[in-house]
């Protein structure tokens, strides 16, 4: 059934939008977006005035943890996590159990996907078999058979060796290189940012430099194969001031940053505070002001969530035996609305920027517009939303987040992929419509 | 600064104390030392608590001070170690310490190579816990026992000197020594190679040095520490030799010292390594002096945590366990003064002692 969105503020950076439209998907594709669109016979219409409307929101690094990790969470619970935040695409990284290494498990990330599926599923295919850091996979296989992206996350890859060989082959395929930046010489068994707060806590710490080091070392391997590099989750200005400068003398390079590395610093791991507990780790108010920096000058185009649900029972550990990072995916937009465009760092197209045409060009995603014929996949925001995070009420069965309790401002009110409404909560309770029409395709340019 | 009472279900760290708090554990140790130089050294304070020593770390000097305490107050003292308890299983840390509280425990003394290990159990535990020594962050019952030590010696802690020598970045002695000695006007000293000195160092409120002459000559209190010669031969110290010869304390270096400076040591020592023995066992040394003291101020801490226990868990909804009641009625005394002011408490200690 045609769906007619009515009455939103549509704003489509891609394109310049910016204004109060009617957008119409029909088969899927956006069939026309104007003014006062009249409801025909059988169209289904969602009122959304008073709220804004903007391209699918696609959160470009999510674990989703299946295969092998399902009591953790799955992918018919973490999309639909995913569309509850206002997601209308993810991609998984590869260190699941077994690893994505080879087009089978791909393969059959995509049809669980097809089968339960809440939102879009990009499958990110890993750098090296096993994530041991000694040999490149079947990278063409994987590429054939969907994977957006080419990942070690969780580690770093290994050596600049294997590095420079997964840029030149993933850059042949014309894939990007996804980079868990630390040097774990620096890093390993050590459980939180080097500073004041560590020295009080006596915690194992790195310093920022763990990530400035890797940083360096793969920005050098990016200009040197003229491969295109994307640094995940940053955390240190130094490593921003390593990226501007890289992007200066035109090396093919891009990162992101996470809602929690945006808004909040070390000191959340005062008390022992296992729920600010990541790897990188949280750093210093200086690094996070450089973070900021970043995204308002550009330098970082993407926010994603590093979405990282785990089990209940893994998390009643002293703090040294939690495993690192937290849920994001139902938190991420808020976060951003809340901190970036109520903080005033960012208007809201940029920060619509950052979870649309940033991630869309790295993946090589189409979509992330609202042009006539482009997927119709439509992100619906309340930015004036007042609300409370409550874990408990979360669809990832991760409830690990250091933000539970915290009241925010700006929420997502509406999901929809491929013309289906996936998630609606404008009428106050949220209602989740898992299953992605298959007419709609893949959302992947070829 | 006036001792002032200790209301706490747990003693996790210097950190979490105010100087009064401080205070009034010192004058409990003081109460309590008369008991160990008497020929009976035992009262019946605790008579039908349960202490669990719970050591996730090999420990001599610490187990053995809060076991002699505990029994010393004729608590019933139980000692498990991470070789013989469930550890290895798999079992976590919550649930042991829950399985051991489920037996009416009323203590838990927590050694644990993690920090914060003590600060989560407390969380989830309505028992009291005691951090007996947690990873790289405090151990504050060793610290409470050095203040002691220096009052016996210094009596004002105001502008008193203090150096801590060694590897400052991961002693928990250091750690709580240098936040109590700072919340009692004292200052303090920090000495060690770069390699051992933590990050923002001067955060912790110390003065910074990496030379050892500096720290002696400034000091009216030296405090050297044990060098983890396992860690020998990594990235923070070349060899024990290396560190014997540039921070070891020894007779020489000791000529720019004043006069009556105190050396101590929260043991056990590498003699010749970070202390020399003729330094160790010479006349400013008070090292034995620190260990004879850790009893009573453990007693202190056991007395006001199993004392208190009946009190807190009142306040605890569901936590009126049939063991919980039962044990207030030893006939003890002190274990009803819970919740009482620190001016009542003090006599009924002296009470409990003199019986």
């Amino acid at each position: 059934m045609p769906l007619l969105v009515k009455g939103a503020r549509f704003i489509d950076p891609a394109e310049g939008v910016d204004g109060a439209f009617d957008l119409l998907i029909e088969d899927g594709r956006v069939a026309r977006m104007d003014r006062d669109i009249p409801p025909g016979e059988g169209v289904e219409v969602l009122d959304a005035s008073g709220l804004v409307a903007a391209p699918g929101f696609i959160d470009m690094h999510v674990h989703l943890r299946e295969p092998g990790e399902e009591y953790k969470e799955d992918i018919e619970s973490g999309t639909r996590a995913a569309a509850a935040g206002g997601f209308t695409a993810v991609a998984c990284m590869a260190n699941t159990d077994p690893v994505n290494d080879t087009s089978s498990i791909t393969e059959r990330i995509l049809k669980r996907a097809r089968e339960a599926a809440a939102c879009r599923v990009h499958p990110i295919g890993a750098v090296s078999a096993g994530l041991a850091g000694e040999r490149l996979t079947e990278m063409a296989d994987q590429r054939a058979a969907g994977c957006v992206a080419f990942s070690d996350d969780g580690v770093p890859v290994r050596t600049a060796q294997l590095m420079r060989s997964a840029l030149e082959y993933a850059g042949m395929l014309g894939a990007a290189v996804l980079d868990h930046a630390e040097d774990m010489s620096l890093s390993s068994g050590r459980v939180m940012n080097e500073g004041a707060v560590s020295t009080a806590l006596g915690l194992g710490a790195n310093p920022a430099a763990s990530e400035d080091i890797c940083v360096f070392r793969d920005i050098r391997l990016a200009a040197l194969t003229g491969s295109r590099l994307h640094i995940l989750h940053t955390t240190s200005g130094g490593a921003i001031d390593l990226i501007r400068e890289a992007k200066n003398k035109g090396i093919e390079v891009t990162c992101e940053v996470t809602p929690h590395h945006f808004a909040l610093t070390e000191e959340a791991v005062q008390s022992f505070n296992s729920a600010a507990k990541m790897a990188p780790p949280l750093r210093s108010e200086a690094d996070r002001q450089a973070l900021i920096a970043g995204l308002k000058d550009g330098t970082i185009e993407v926010i994603a969530s590093d979405h990282a649900p785990h089990y209940e029972a893994e998390l009643q550990v002293e703090f040294d035996a939690v495993p690192f990072g937290i849920v994001g995916l139902e938190t991420a937009v808020s976060l951003a609305l809340d901190r970036l465009v109520h903080g005033g760092a960012l208007t809201l197209p940029q920060m619509i920027s950052k979870f649309t045409a940033g991630p869309a060009k790295i993946l090589g995603l189409e979509g992330a517009s609202l042009r006539v014929g482009a997927p119709g996949d439509v992100t619906i925001l309340d930015p004036e939303r007042m609300y409370e995070v409550l874990p408990e009420a979360f669809e990832s069965r991760g409830r690990n987040t250091p933000f539970g309790g915290i009241k925010l401002k700006g929420r997502a009110a509406a999901t929809i992929v491929g013309g289906k409404i996936v998630m609606n909560r404008i009428g106050g309770e949220t209602v989740i419509h898992a299953g992605v029409p298959e007419a709609t395709g893949t959302g992947v340019m070829h | 600064m006036k001792p002032e009472p200790l209301h706490r279900k747990d003693l996790l760290s210097i950190r979490d104390l105010s100087p009064g708090e401080i205070l009034f554990l010192l004058e409990m140790t003081d109460s309590f030392r008369e008991v160990n130089e008497r020929e009976i050294k035992k009262v019946p304070t605790l008579r039908g608590k349960t202490v669990v020593n719970l050591f996730f770390e090999p420990s001599t000097r610490t187990r053995t001070s809060f076991e002699i305490a505990g029994k010393r107050l004729s608590a019933d003292v139980i000692n498990i170690s991470a070789d013989v308890s469930a550890a290895k299983k798999g079992e976590t840390l919550r649930d042991t310490a829950r399985n051991i509280e489920a037996m009416a425990t009323d203590v838990v003394v927590v050694r644990h190579p993690a920090s914060g290990a003590p600060a989560y159990l407390a969380r989830e535990l309505r028992c009291g816990v005691v951090n007996a020594g947690d990873g790289c962050h405090e151990h504050p019952t060793q610290a409470l026992l050095d203040l002691y030590t220096i009052r016996e010696h210094k009596k004002d802690f105001e502008g008193l000197r203090v150096s801590i020598v060694g590897d400052i970045a991961r002693s928990r002695v250091a750690r709580s020594n240098i936040i109590a000695l700072g919340k009692l006007g004292a200052e303090v000293m920090i000495c060690g190679p770069r390699t051992m000195l933590p990050a923002e160092a001067e955060s912790l409120g110390a003065r910074v040095t990496t030379r050892v002459e500096e720290a002696i000559e400034w000091s009216d209190v030296l405090m050297a520490l044990r060098i983890q010669l396992e860690r020998g031969g990594g990235a923070s110290f070349p060899s024990a030799r290396e560190y014997a010869n540039t921070y070891g304390i020894n007779r020489k270096r000791l000529d720019g010292a004043k006069p009556d400076l105190l050396i101590m040591h929260p043991g056990p020592i590498n003699r010749g390594v970070e202390m020399s023995p003729d330094v160790a066992d010479g006349p400013f040394s008070v090292i034995l002096e620190q260990v004879a003291y850790g009893v009573a101020c453990r007693m202190g801490i056991l007395y006001l945590l199993a004392g208190q226990r009946s009190a807190t868990s009142a306040d605890v909804p569901g936590a009126e366990a049939p063991g919980a009641d039962a044990s207030t009625e030893d006939g003890s005394g002190a274990a009803a003064a819970g919740g009482g002011a620190g001016e009542t408490r003090k006599p009924e200690v002296e009470n409990a002692v003199a019986r």
